[in-house]
């Protein structure tokens, strides 16, 4: 079903082989690298500096060491995180930064165990009181002053606006990609979908714009062509490993949106206009970000994830439940409610980075593209 | 017109050969699962024992956890779509399936024209399953066939708490250490499946008619206490452990005569 796009030949290379991203960054700038666990990091202060950001989303590893650190009840992303720190993966970065926005990253924060500098930070949880801004303008500038530090930059506030602007702009690209791709979903795989995305985690964003922007154009000057398949949404963390979305594709389903933390999902908030540049981060998450681990007592989520099927015609929802994420557990009865409601199908799929069998999940895919 | 349905599941595989969608004219049920020879033997006995050959066959559908690696299929069919479908010719009037096999569990919801409208699935995880009475019936040494009967003889309400395999193990044998009767063990173990089989309808509606299939419907005393759970009678066919295999010669059929409408 999928054509061979040029252009997304290097978004597969880039998702597939980060590390190697890294050190073409490091041999090409001879900048320093930046570790940035998930979610809603600062990555701005970073780029500021003229380094790279670079996501640490776990990975396919065996757990061994881990298991002296991390209860089993902590999520796959957090327990592969830590084997790879201990593993020695992480110790090319200048530092990583840490959001304390779960339990677990409370406690992944605490004890790195990677050599590099660790910077823990706590967002605000209470989003809605204007205490909360001027905390968060403090604890950003807490955070680029440790960053500073750690790398011996200096960040300044045109810097950091201007980082801003290309943060926008990448937002600006990512959402417009998410619109053609499912527009034009006939020309590409969930995995193809997935790539463009991930890969954005793994360089700077105005590389990443310009490649986007190269695919956008390759796709328009294609012609429509009819997709035959089963549409659907994905919601979660994240909807890895890739042979989950494998099995969609074999099982004649096709992706048209998500509301992934690790995709579409960091793209709904741009930084504000005006004021100075780290309290227009800090309305970013005050103000404009809708996610499972930003607390919200009305779940617009909720409200997102019904319109993303409504606006791209989705036949139904895969709920990508990564395993023991409680933020993401307790959105899930909201969710399934809602979705009952408005009679759209939906399934419940576990995420767990470490699975090494998919034959439970492929009858689940292929029972739910049966019923659509 | 003749296709088969062939069900590779986990610890069994079953094989259905139905004559113009309406008939079964042979059966087989070889207790190997997927990756044994089970696969392949159940084939041939079946073929055997309806005096056919291959070549005689309109429509070959393979289901069941092995589906994906079953030799010679002319496709292949979810065991989901297929149980709903096998149930609903066994009983037009079923609308909510539970199915218990080998490893895993699911409840269905299943329309009048025995198409499948939702369903559940366990979590990675033996508890509730087949697996799970294989290890209990090995703990209380008694063959896995008989643990049903065993169960309804028991006049005690006992309660297996933990739907661990692993931690049930363990409380079982604290149990016949304590020189609880082996009746009133089998009965726990019995109602403990049943309690995760009826959340697990729960969780898409109970519609009568409640119809069980797989493996694990031969248990006598887990069809009784899933009934008294659910409040509501459980239908459960003798060939209940073959609705995976019909499902999926019904499927053929069916396509077999999309096939000829389109030529």
């Amino acid at each position: 079903m999928a054509s061979n796009l040029k252009s997304l030949v290097g978004f597969h290379e880039i998702a597939n082989a980060p590390a190697k991203a890294l050190k073409t960054f490091k041999e090409e700038t001879g900048e320093q690298a930046v570790g940035c666990f998930p979610v809603w990091t600062p990555e701005p202060i970073v780029h500021a500096g003229g380094m790279l950001p670079i996501g640490l989303w776990g990975g396919t590893i065996e757990l061994n060491k881990v298991r002296a650190y991390l209860p089993s009840f902590a999520c796959s992303i957090m327990q592969a995180c830590m084997e790879y720190e201990i593993a020695g993966a992480y110790d090319d970065l200048a530092a990583v930064i840490i959001p304390a926005l779960c339990d677990t990253l409370k406690a992944v924060g605490q004890k790195f165990k990677g050599k590099c500098v660790c910077i823990p930070t706590v967002h605000a949880q209470n989003r809605q009181v204007t205490a909360a801004v001027d905390y968060m303008v403090e604890e950003y500038a807490d955070v680029k002053r440790r960053v500073e530090e750690a790398t011996g930059k200096t960040i300044t506030d045109e810097a950091l606006s201007n980082s801003l602007a290309v943060y926008n702009e990448h937002n600006a690209v990512m959402r417009e990609f998410a619109a053609l791709a499912a527009e034009k979903s006939a020309y590409l795989t969930a995995a193809d979908r997935h790539a463009v995305m991930k890969s954005a985690w793994f360089v700077r964003k105005e590389k990443h714009t310009a490649m986007v922007r190269a695919l956008i154009d390759e796709l328009k000057a294609l012609p429509a062509k009819e997709d035959s398949r089963k549409r659907v949404v994905l919601s979660g963390i994240m909807a890895e490993p890739v042979e989950l979305l494998d099995i969609m594709e074999r099982c004649g389903v096709v992706v048209v949106g998500d509301d992934l933390a690790q995709e579409s999902r960091q793209y709904t908030a741009d930084y504000p206009d005006g004021g100075a540049p780290l309290e227009r981060m800090a309305r970013q998450w005050c103000e404009g970000v809708t996610c499972s681990l930003a607390y919200d007592p009305k779940k617009p989520r909720v409200d997102q994830i019904v319109r993303l099927v409504q606006d791209n015609k989705a036949d139904g929802v895969v709920v990508c439940l990564m395993k023991f994420c409680d933020p993401e557990e307790f959105d899930y009865p909201f969710i399934r409610r809602r979705l009952e409601q408005e009679d759209i199908p939906h399934i419940l799929l576990d995420i767990d980075q470490q699975i090494t069998s998919y034959g439970q999940a492929q009858t689940k895919l292929q029972g739910f593209a049966e019923i659509l | 017109m003749l296709t088969m349905g062939c069900d590779v599941g986990s610890t069994s595989s079953k094989a259905v050969i139905l004559k113009d969608g309406t008939e079964i004219i042979a059966s087989k049920i070889v207790p190997l699962g997927t990756g044994t020879k089970g696969p392949a033997a159940v084939y041939q006995e079946v073929l055997d024992l309806a005096g056919v050959a291959r070549e005689d066959l309109d429509m070959l559908v393979a289901t069941g956890y092995g589906r994906l690696t079953f030799q010679g299929a002319d496709k292949q069919v979810s065991e989901l779509s297929c149980h709903a479908r096998g149930v609903s010719f066994l009983n037009p009037a079923v609308r909510t399936l539970v199915d218990i096999g080998g490893q895993d569990l699911k409840a269905l919801r299943v329309n009048s024209r025995g198409g499948m409208e939702n369903f559940v699935m366990n979590d990675k995880c033996a508890a509730g399953t087949g697996r799970f009475l294989e290890v209990m019936a090995k703990i209380l040494d008694v063959p896995i066939g008989e643990l049903g009967e065993l169960a309804l003889k028991s006049n005690t309400k006992m309660i297996i708490s933990n739907t661990c395999t692993v931690f049930a193990e363990s409380e079982v044998v604290s149990h016949l250490s304590n020189g609880v009767p082996i009746e009133d063990i089998a009965a726990g173990i019995a109602r403990s499946v049943a309690n995760r089989a009826a959340s697990l309808i729960g969780r898409v509606g109970v519609v009568d008619t409640v119809a069980i299939s797989g493996g694990v419907s031969k248990n006598k005393g887990i069809v009784h206490f899933l009934s008294e759970e659910l409040n509501t009678p459980v239908y459960v066919s003798e060939m209940a452990q073959l609705a995976g295999a019909i499902g999926a010669a019904l499927f053929g059929y069916s396509a077999v005569l999309k096939q000829e409408k389109r030529e």
